[in-house]
């Protein structure tokens, strides 16, 4: 009796074989949160892209209804100061802050995965003047360097776009330059060099391989960031150009009507809450799942 | 090490200014009362500001000036950068002084308090409070608490600034809000950092021990846990530093208040070099001396990782 049931208590300790993906699939859909979070995010996309057809009026239309029109049938969440919808306008929305927080985000990846892994890989001056600059650029908060680069440039979407990108290189590079320093010196890195593999090929192949998983989930936590940043510079006025809706000048024209219509500030900033909320789930979700050091952290 | 990142974060600042797009005193002339201006006085203007020589020579001028503690003088009023900073840099100090104890008192305990107590209703307030605090933008809850407590309820005053060397009562009255605004973001950073921190701790094997000797919650917790559970989240009060500076820009914008913050807004949309320079100088020595600081701190608190 006692054998069995010690046979059976060895038996149920040991691992449970199941594949990374599907490892990947339990604990990334174990959080209610980042359920939701992924609704959210599947829903502001298909906004984004079917924008014309969901929003009721033309974004731009001016006198849709009466200057600063009350929430009613017709107008959900009321007209703004030159009678523009504004539910079409943060339905709208959805496609400025989307379209800048992917592209800087990948932008910004790429650039700064490239510099990192150079830095990390090339130890020496390489390292020295990449890493250097990147401290720089790290002294300022990522809204005042975002600032001071957007009117430089002037604004619109392109060079928010650039200034942004900047602002969010320094992080990736530091990320990477860091795991490469630490996956370089495993043995199939060696091997490939005794192999006579070329640099570029050890760093392409073996090396930024291997650092992906938590550059992917650094992408979608600053995905949020990057969304608040636009907001952000845009609230400043130099960010995204008007008449293009964009949640953060939105906040910033209701401003002035904030005692006779707050809806006019109050909705864009739900909105920015939503998105930001819903990929910091999912950067969230996704690190629990993809990197095994904090697996269960946090 | 600091000093050359220092004078690489201002070189870049210098030569960025001017080798980009925009031109100064092409503002200052289109938006000047005056309607003919003739180019002798455009060159005259240039001269007078000594935009006309050539940028290396400029460039090391501004660098002995700097060094000499002399900012320059602002493009479109003349005046000299050094008064108005002495003015506003206080008021800045001040707000960000304030945000960034509160962040430390309220998300360093909230964040031991929900590892502690991992998974109950209390673990569940704070880090969903948490999550939504990285989340709100700052400058829209600006705009909703100046709404609720000053439009609506009229508790405070709607915005503002006073010195509390002035009158103690009204600047307390007029900080409260913006002060909450810069704070939310480190202290839901800081409740996060320090409950994954602490969480970390408390898997460790010398916190088993001490569970098994019997002694008390309170003890494990602020003796053994707290000692190594908070050093990761001293490295990080530097980066709440540099989020409280950055929030300061929004946060001074929605509140007027007349700060360094609102300063950096308007001279980076007029493009008054002298201006953005000071103020990026400033800035960039006040996060390099904090990551110093916190360098140094974190040696001392660890002997682990002591510089050699």
């Amino acid at each position: 009796m006692s054998n069995t049931s010690l046979q059976a208590t060895t038996i149920s300790e040991a691992p449970p074989k199941i594949s990374e993906w599907r490892h990947f699939y339990r604990v990334f859909f174990s959080r209610g949160l980042v359920i939701f979070g992924m609704v959210v995010i599947v829903l502001m996309i298909i906004t984004a892209i079917f924008a014309p057809l969901i929003a009721p009026y033309d974004p731009y239309e001016l006198g849709t209804g009466k200057i600063l029109e009350k929430p009613s049938l017709s107008h959900p969440l009321g007209t703004d100061q030159l009678g523009r919808d504004t539910l079409s306008r943060v339905i709208y929305g959805t496609q400025t802050s989307l379209t800048v927080g992917l592209i800087v985000v990948i932008a910004a990846g790429i650039v700064g995965m490239t510099l990192g892994l150079l830095a990390g890989y090339y130890t020496g001056w390489i390292n020295m003047v990449i890493m250097r600059i990147i401290d720089a650029l790290m002294c300022f908060p990522m809204i005042l360097l975002a600032l001071v680069i957007a009117s430089l440039l002037g604004g619109g979407m392109r060079n928010v776009i650039v200034a942004l990108t900047i602002g969010l290189v320094p992080i990736y590079a530091r990320l990477m330059c860091g795991q490469v320093l630490s996956v370089k010196n495993n043995d199939y890195v060696l091997a490939a060099r005794s192999m006579g593999a070329p640099g570029w090929r050890i760093m392409l192949k073996h090396i930024s391989l291997n650092c992906f998983p938590p550059l992917i989930v650094m992408m979608t936590m600053v995905l949020g960031a990057t969304i608040l940043a636009e907001a952000a510079l845009s609230f400043l006025g130099i960010g995204i150009e008007q008449p293009t809706p964009a949640w953060g000048s939105m906040v910033n024209d209701g401003r002035i009507y904030l005692v006779e219509m707050p809806i006019l500030s109050f909705a864009p900033g739900v909105a920015i809450m939503l998105v930001v909320f819903a990929f910091n789930m999912v950067g969230d979700g996704l690190r629990d799942a993809l990197d095994p050091r904090l697996r269960g952290v946090l | 090490m600091a000093i050359i990142v220092l004078v690489l974060v201002m070189s870049i600042v210098f030569f960025a200014m001017r080798l980009l797009p925009g031109d100064p005193i092409r503002m200052l002339v289109a938006q000047s009362q005056e309607v003919n201006f003739t180019e002798e006085q455009v060159e005259l203007l240039k001269k007078q500001h000594g935009l006309d020589r050539s940028l290396i020579i400029q460039y090391f001028d501004w660098l002995s000036d700097v060094v000499r503690g002399d900012l320059g003088r602002s493009v479109f009023t003349n005046a000299p950068v050094v008064d108005q900073i002495k003015q506003r840099l206080p008021v800045t100090v001040h707000l960000g002084v304030l945000a960034f104890i509160i962040s430390i008192i309220l998300g360093v305990p909230a964040g031991i308090v929900s590892a502690v107590r991992r998974g109950t209703w209390l673990d569940t307030v704070v880090t969903t409070l948490a999550n939504l605090g990285i989340t709100v933008p700052t400058f829209w809850l600006g705009v909703i608490m100046m709404l609720v407590f000053a439009l609506y309820l009229d508790w405070l005053p709607v915005m503002g600034y006073t010195s509390p060397f002035k009158d103690f009562w009204e600047s307390t009255q007029k900080v409260i809000m913006p002060v909450i605004c810069m704070a939310i973001f480190p202290i839901a950073g800081n409740a996060r950092q320090t409950r994954s921190a602490m969480l970390e701790v408390m898997h460790q094997d010398y916190i088993r021990t001490a569970w098994s000797k019997g002694l008390r919650e309170r003890v494990i917790v602020t003796k053994h846990a707290m000692k190594n559970g908070l050093i990761p989240v001293v490295t990080l009060l530097g980066a709440g530093i540099s989020q409280i500076l950055g929030g300061q820009v929004l946060i001074e914008t929605v509140f007027a208040i007349p700060g360094m913050g609102r300063l950096a807004v308007t001279s980076v949309t007029s493009q008054d070099y002298p201006y953005v320079q000071a103020i990026i100088l400033i800035l960039a020595t006040v996060t390099l001396l904090s990551n110093l600081a916190v360098d140094l701190f974190y040696g001392w608190l660890d002997p682990r990782i002591r510089y050699d």
